[in-house]
């Protein structure tokens, strides 16, 4: 067998092995017995009438879905000798400053802990159980008093540790010389420039229709919007996740998105899923966590003062809260640089059998960490849809940007290329801005750390995530990040100070995204 | 495919530089890790895989044995393999890496000693070089033990012994046994990655302080 086919057959290997303990699996078990009654299946030609069955029935296509699902998220089958940390991360120094960030983390949960006297978990009193089973609904009525708590980090700490990341085999100099970084990252990741960016981006060109331009009003719908939308639906008619994904990258309609994501992220609404949102309901019910406390004061402090989110409160609680007793994350771990915090029952110190995960999810909130999640309820009213939709894009998407990471989605990667993309296509530009000390990335940071969740105006958000969501990677945060430094270039140029730029690029509700994305990327001239 | 790993004694790296090493400012970009196999006799190389340090590209020279009397001489059998696609960024630069026969521009049937030819441009590393060096031959095709004779060389059909009353056939049922056996292997096999969603032991989800390790 050549390399390549072995290869292939390992994938395989691994994708059947998956499936095996999947819903999926079951349900087409069961239909395949069931099929037996059908006249049109005989005994000599069983194995090809039933195939032939699953295609005309569309299970096929729920598993070719399946399959591809598989293959976007999880990464390939890596070399036998690899340990399962070089899968997590390959560059050792990253994951050692991954272990130590990770650290930190834990020390200062741990001091909250100990300053408030509050344990990590415990169990809820039946009254107490009661008492939040009632209030389900509405728990943003509730007023605890969280004066105490503080968020265990924000993005500007997180940003101070990816500034001191150094690669021990790399030339660090003092003396400015061709091999110095003039931005605030100083590892040397590949990043891409314009040109490969253009071929990556090749659907958000100025001869392919997008929504978010096309669709505005000064042009005739009959141009392109209309014919778009016959498309989507009969993408959606024909339930292929591949061509959802090829279909969102020119931007997706309003009315149709919510169904497009859902068959993208490969997420039907089975019994099954409903009723597993129940037992996490039950177990937010049972046990109260620290972490839930994090959480009341994260959404508390972002997501409720925000004008458009504020609205979606309840619906905050009832997903963030579920997501952290939900073990079925933890799965995400395998390919993620981060591990989850351990900790035993309390009495058992040292014994592996008491060892347990906290919190369950292994994923310990930070400030802003709701902002992922509240631009999700416009599109989903359902708890438990919208609870697995967010969980499928945390585990694709949004865990890459709060880990160290070398992977191109990482943010370590996005700060790179934002400040590469400013450096050379503005060279002016970030030569002032970093004379004058206001570092672009220190601006940018926040934007991209929170996906620009609650930066932009909703609708145009919806357009920048139906990108991610078709290009399957997050570098379109930070060619859009260097794309409003070129829109703001002039008023930039006038500034003198940090705080002056800060206000320069504080409001960004009024642009529109894809225009930016457009220029920046293809007609800018360089 | 099996393969089996062949001790090999690597000696230190050499580092090739024009002029003195002690004088000139520049770090060598060419290092040269010669590969010897002390004990065992001229083999037939499988596979080679090693752990990659910041090495940019990598050539091999092998010296065979040959039958005459003519001395073995060095031949390049790899010839400026890419390990890294750009030797200024990080992309490759720690990846596990496995060269295979096939991959070889010479055949490999009896080799007596590797060279390995290490090279980094890029002035931006302190260091480069591959680690975890492992060399394989090729396992034995067919398991090395052997069947007993009576495995091998069946008696020939002697009369079954009369059926008892009441009892059922015996072929019927080692059959029968044969399949439930199959069944039970297939099932062992095929165990599942799915989680079972508990996250207390017990029902109880008292925690101390978070761990450190």
């Amino acid at each position: 067998m050549s390399q390549e086919e072995s290869d292939i057959s390992l994938i395989i290997a691994q994708i059947v092995q998956k499936l095996k303990g999947s819903n999926l699996y079951a349900q087409l078990e069961r239909q395949a017995w069931a099929s037996l009654q059908r006249p049109e299946i005989k005994l000599e030609s069983l194995k090809e009438d039933i195939k032939e069955f699953f295609k005309i029935s569309g299970w096929e296509k729920k598993l070719q879905n399946a399959v591809y699902s598989e293959l976007s998220v999880f990464p390939l089958p890596s070399h036998p000798a690899a340990p399962p940390e070089h899968l997590k991360e390959p560059l050792v120094y990253m994951r050692k400053a991954q272990g130590s960030w990770e650290k930190r983390i834990l020390k200062s949960l741990n001091s909250m802990c100990t300053e408030l006297s509050i344990p990590l978990a415990r169990k809820r009193p039946v009254g107490e159980q009661k008492e939040l089973l009632n209030k389900w609904n509405e728990m943003g009525t509730d007023e605890p008093d969280l004066s105490l708590f503080r968020p265990v980090y924000a993005p500007k700490d997180f940003l101070e540790v990816l500034i001191n990341l150094r690669n021990p085999n790399y030339e660090n100099g003092d003396s400015l010389s061709f091999r110095t970084h003039l931005g605030l990252i100083q590892v040397p990741l590949k990043v891409k420039d314009i040109p490969e960016l253009k071929e990556c981006f090749i659907e958000l060109g100025l001869n392919t229709g997008q929504l978010g331009i096309d669709d505005s009003t000064q042009v005739p719908p009959e141009l392109f919007e209309n014919e778009h939308v016959r498309i989507g639906q009969k993408v959606l008619a024909e339930q292929d996740s591949a061509a959802a994904q090829q279909y969102v990258r020119q931007g997706s309609p309003t009315a149709l998105r919510a169904e497009l994501w859902a068959l993208i992220l490969n997420i039907s609404s089975q019994p099954e899923d409903i009723l597993y949102y129940e037992q996490l309901k039950t177990n937010v019910i049972q046990h109260d966590l620290l972490v839930d406390s994090l959480i009341y004061k994260d959404v508390k402090l972002t997501a409720s003062n925000d004008d458009y989110y504020f609205v979606f409160e309840d619906y905050l609680y009832q997903v963030l809260l579920c997501f952290s007793r939900d073990t079925s994350v933890l799965s995400h771990f395998a390919y993620n640089s981060a591990s989850p915090p351990k900790s035993y029952i309390r009495g058992k110190l040292g014994l592996e059998e008491y060892a347990v995960f906290y919190p369950p999810n292994g994923v310990i909130p930070f400030h802003g960490f709701s902002m992922y999640v509240a631009p999700l309820c416009f599109l989903y009213h359902e708890p438990s849809k919208l609870y697995q939709i967010f969980r499928e894009m945390y585990v694709r998407f949004f865990f890459r940007l709060h880990s160290i990471s070398s992977h191109p989605s990482g943010i370590v990667s996005l700060c790179l290329l934002f400040e590469t993309l400013l450096q050379t296509y503005l060279p002016q530009l970030f030569y002032h801005l970093r004379e004058i000390g206001a570092q672009p990335l220190r601006i940018s940071f926040k934007w991209m750390v929170r996906a620009f969740s609650g930066y932009l105006a909703t609708d145009q958000l919806l357009l920048l995530w139906d990108r991610i969501l078709g290009y399957n990677s997050l570098e379109i945060l930070a060619v859009l990040a260097a794309a409003v430094f070129a829109f703001r270039a002039v008023n930039l140029m006038e500034v003198t100070s940090l705080a002056a730029a800060e206000a320069v690029l504080a409001d960004l509700s009024t642009l529109k995204v894809m225009p930016l994305l457009q220029i920046f990327l293809f007609a800018t001239v360089t | 495919m099996s393969r089996v790993s062949v001790p090999c004694h690597v000696k230190g790296t050499v580092a090739l530089q024009v002029g003195d090493v002690r004088t000139s400012h520049g770090r060598p970009g060419v290092l040269v890790i010669d590969v010897t196999f002390p004990s065992v006799a001229p083999f037939e190389l499988q596979e080679i895989t090693f752990k990659n340090y910041y090495t940019a590209f990598l050539s091999i020279r092998v010296r065979q044995h040959t039958s005459m009397h003519t001395p073995a001489k060095w031949v390049t059998c790899l010839r400026d393999h890419c390990l890294m696609p750009n030797p200024h960024s990080e992309e490759g630069a720690q990846d596990y890496v496995s060269l295979f026969k096939h991959q070889m521009l010479c055949d490999m049937a009896r080799v007596l000693e590797l060279r390995l030819i290490l090279r980094q441009p890029s002035p931006l590393w302190l260091s480069f070089t591959v680690e975890e060096l492992q060399i394989y031959q090729q396992g034995p095709k067919s398991p090395s033990m052997t069947f007993p004779k009576w495995l091998s060389h069946p008696v020939p059909c002697e009369q079954p012994v009369p059926l008892l009353e009441g009892l059922p056939d015996p072929s019927r049922v080692s059959s029968e046994v044969q399949q439930m056996w199959a069944l039970t292997e297939m099932i062992r096999a095929s165990h599942t990655s799915a989680r079972i969603g508990r996250f207390d032991v017990d029902g109880c989800y008292d925690l101390n302080l978070l761990s450190y390790t």
